[in-house]
C-alpha cells in the first residue's frame, strides 16, 4: 500500500539516480549545442567565436546531407523490412519440433554476436569480394561476372549485412513471442476452417504484433547509429554513395576536423531521431498497451 | 445429422498405448459424456473424433462417412475447449463469425447468424468488446457460439466448465443442458466431474486407462455399475467396498454399498464415527467399523451424529456383488 508519506520517501530515495542520470544526459547534449554555435576547427588556429547558424547552414547546403539523410532512412528501413519478414519466416521455422532444436537456435543466434567490424569484413573479403568471395565463386560457377557489391550497390550491401547482424535479434523476439501463443487457439482456428495461411493472417501474426513493435522500436534506435559497418565496408563510398548521417559527422570530426559542423551534425542527428521517434510511436505505439 | 461410429478406434503416442482399441456409437441427438479419472484418455478420444489428433489404427465414421483421414474442418464438428481458446485480438462479433468468415460465407448471413447466436446465449450486448473484457461464464458462451453459428453435426466440449467457479459451473451446466434441448444436435462432453456427466448426459461413456469401462445411462450406471470401476466412480460420497467374512455372507468376493444405502439407528455393523459434515440437507459421516474399514454414510440432514460417537449401523437397500476380478455378480 502507497501512503502520502511513503510516496513522497519513494520520490527523494530515486532522486539521486534520476539526478545523475539527467546530467548524464544533460551534460553532452548541452556543450554538443554549445560546440554546434561555435567555430572550432582543430587544424586552423582560429577556434574561437560565435558564428551563429553557419554550421547549420553549411550542413543543410551540402549536396552530401540530403544524400545522408536519405541513406540513413533507406538503412533503417531497409534492414527493418528485412529482419521482420525474415525473422517471423524462420521464427515460423525453427518453432516447428525438430531433433537438435537446442543447437538450431543457438546456430540462429550466433551472428548477434560477432562484432560489427567483424562481420562487416566477414561479408567483404569472404562473400562480397570479387576475387577471392564466395557470390563472386558462385557467378563464375553459373558462368556469369562477378557482382561489384560494394563498388556498384554499396547501400544495399551494406543493408545486407546489417540485416544479418540484426536476423538473429528479430529471430529471438519471434520465436519467443510464438512459443507464448496457446496451441488450443491454433486448434481452435483448426476446427473453424482456417487453412495454414488464413492461421498465420488471422492467428499468429495478430498475436506477434507487440512483439513486432519492440523489435521496430529497438532496432530503429541501434540502426540510426550504425556507423561501424559503413567504416569498415565502404568508407561512405563509392564517392557518397553510402554516407549515412553518423558517417557524414564522422567525416566533419575526425578527417575535417571540424568540431562546430560535428556538433550541428550530431543535433541534427538527435533531431532527426526524435521526428522519427514520434511517428513511430504514433504509428505503431498504441500495440504496446495490453 | 451427427451420429458417429468407432471401430477398434486405437491411439499410441509412440511406445504408449494411450487407447488400446475402442468401439463406441454415438447415435444422432445424444448428449454423451465420457467421463474417467485424469489420464484415462478421454481427451484424446475427443480429439481423435475432432480431428486434432491422427488415429494410429481403426475407423471413424461421421454420418454414415468414413472421416478417419479427414482434417478437422472438413468433419463438420465444432469444439469447445477448457481454456475457450477465443482469439484475443477480435471482438466477441469476429470471434463468433470466425469459422463463418473462414468458410466463405456472405456478410449479410453472417450477421444473422451471429445476431441469432448472440440472442441465444445472452451476449447481444457484448458484442463489440475483446475477450479480455469478459467474465469466465461470458467468455464460455462466447466459445460457445463460436461453434454454434456454423450449425455442425455434433459438438464436442473439452472439459468446458473445469474453469468456472462452483456456481457459474451449475448454471452453466444448465444452459448446456438447455441448449442441447432447443437445438437437439449431438453432443460429446468430456469431464472428470461424475456430477456433471450424471446431470446432463443421456449416455455416459466410462472409461478408465484408455478402455471403456461401461456404457450406460446416468441411472443404470447408478443402479447396475458392470464393475468394482464404474461403482466406485459414479455416485458421491463413493460407494463402499467390504472384502473377506461380510462379502463371503453374500456369496461374493467384494460387496459395495452405497452411503445412501445405509441406515443409522440399529443393525449389525457398529463403530466410531471419525469426521462429519452436515450440510442441513444430507449428513455425510465416516465410521470406522472393526473388521469392515472406514464405512462412509449418507443420512438425513437432521442426524445428530458427530465425530466420536457411536453408532449402530445397517444396511438398507441393494447391496452389489463383486467377483474376484472385480465385475458384478
Amino acid at each position: 500500500m502507497s501512503t502520502h508519506s511513503t510516496r513522497l520517501a519513494a520520490r527523494f530515495m530515486v532522486a539521486p539516480s534520476v539526478l545523475v542520470l539527467f546530467i548524464w544526459m544533460i551534460v553532452p547534449l548541452a556543450m554538443t549545442a554549445y560546440f554546434s554555435f561555435r567555430l572550432y576547427r582543430l587544424l586552423s588556429p582560429d577556434r574561437t567565436g560565435w558564428v551563429g547558424f553557419n554550421n547549420y547552414v553549411w550542413f543543410f547546403n551540402s549536396p552530401d546531407f540530403w544524400l545522408a539523410l536519405t541513406n540513413t532512412l533507406l538503412l533503417v528501413g531497409g534492414v527493418l523490412v528485412i529482419t521482420v519478414v525474415l525473422g517471423i519466416l524462420i521464427a515460423l521455422l525453427i518453432d516447428q519440433p525438430v531433433k537438435g532444436q537446442g543447437v538450431l537456435r543457438i546456430l540462429v543466434i550466433a551472428p548477434f554476436f560477432v562484432m560489427p567490424p567483424v562481420a562487416a569484413s566477414i561479408w567483404e573479403n569472404l562473400f562480397m569480394h570479387p576475387q577471392n568471395g564466395l557470390f563472386a565463386a558462385l557467378a563464375r560457377g553459373l558462368g556469369g561476372q562477378p557482382i561489384l557489391f560494394l563498388e556498384q550497390h554499396p547501400l544495399p550491401s551494406v543493408i545486407g549485412i546489417v540485416a544479418w547482424e540484426w536476423l538473429p535479434f528479430a529471430t529471438l523476439i519471434f520465436v519467443t513471442a510464438l512459443q507464448s501463443l496457446s496451441s488450443e487457439q491454433l486448434e481452435a482456428a483448426e476446427m473453424d476452417g482456417a487453412g495454414a495461411l488464413s492461421r498465420f493472417r488471422y492467428i499468429i501474426l495478430p498475436h506477434m504484433t507487440r512483439a513486432v513493435t519492440v523489435v521496430i522500436l529497438i532496432q530503429t534506435i541501434f540502426l540510426l547509429g550504425i556507423f561501424g559497418e559503413i567504416f569498415t565496408t565502404t568508407q561512405g563510398g563509392p564517392g557518397s554513395a553510402s554516407t549515412t548521417l553518423p558517417y557524414m559527422i564522422f567525416k566533419q570530426a575526425i578527417v575535417a576536423k571540424d568540431i562546430g559542423r560535428a556538433a550541428a551534425g550530431g543535433i541534427i542527428a538527435v533531431i532527426l531521431a526524435n521526428i522519427v521517434a514520434y511517428f513511430l510511436m504514433r504509428g505503431i505505439g498504441r500495440h504496446l498497451d495490453a | 445429422m451427427g451420429k458417429i461410429q468407432l471401430t477398434k478406434v486405437r491411439k499410441s503416442f509412440g511406445e504408449v498405448d494411450v487407447i488400446p482399441g475402442i468401439d463406441l456409437t454415438i447415435e444422432d441427438g445424444e448428449f454423451v459424456v465420457f467421463v474417467g479419472p485424469s489420464g484415462c484418455g478421454k481427451s484424446t478420444l475427443l480429439r481423435l473424433i475432432a480431428g486434432l489428433e491422427d488415429t494410429t489404427s481403426g475407423v471413424i465414421d461421421i454420418d454414415g462417412k468414413d472421416a478417419t483421414n479427414l482434417p478437422p474442418a472438413k468433419r463438420g464438428l465444432a469444439m469447445v475447449f477448457q481454456s475457450y481458446a477465443l482469439y484475443p485480438h477480435m471482438t466477441v462479433r469476429k470471434n463468433i463469425a470466425f469459422p463463418l468468415k473462414m468458410a466463405g460465407m456472405d456478410q449479410a448471413e453472417q450477421d444473422k447468424r451471429v445476431a441469432r447466436a448472440a440472442s441465444v446465449l445472452n451476449l447481444s450486448s457484448y458484442l463489440d468488446r475483446r475477450p479480455g473484457q469478459l467474465s469466465g461464464g461470458q467468455r464460455q458462451r462466447v466459445a460457445i457460439g463460436r461453434a454454434i453459428v456454423r450449425e455442425p453435426a455434433a459438438f464436442l466440449f473439452d472439459e468446458p466448465l473445469s474453469n468456472l467457479d462452483a456456481a457459474l459451473r451449475v448454471g452453466m451446466r444448465q444452459e448446456i443442458s438447455e441448449l442441447h434441448q432447443t437445438l437437439k444436435t449431438t453432443m460429446v462432453y468430456v469431464t472428470h466431474d461424475q456430477v456433471e456427466a450424471m446431470t446432463m448426459a443421456d449416455k455416459i461413456v466410462v472409461l478408465n486407462a484408455g478402455r471403456i469401462e461401461q456404457v450406460g445411462s446416468p441411472l443404470t450406471l447408478y443402479h447396475e455399475p458392470r464393475n468394482k470401476f464404474v461403482a466406485g466412480f459414479i455416485g458421491s460420497p463413493r460407494m463402499n467396498f467390504i472384502d473377506g467374512a461380510e462379502a463371503a455372507k453374500h456369496g461374493a468376493h467384494t460387496i459395495g454399498i452405497r452411503p445412501e444405502h445405509i441406515t443409522v439407528g440399529d443393525g449389525p455393523w457398529e463403530g466410531v464415527v471419525g469426521l462429519s459434515e452436515h450440510l442441513g440437507s444430507d449428513s455425510f459421516i465416516k465410521v470406522e467399523v472393526p473388521g469392515l474399514g472406514t464405512l462412509n454414510v449418507r443420512g438425513p440432514g437432521e442426524l445428530g451424529v458427530h465425530h466420536g460417537d457411536r453408532v449402530k449401523l445397517a444396511p438398507a437397500g441393494k447391496i452389489h456383488r463383486f467377483d474376484a476380478e472385480g465385475l458384478a455378480i
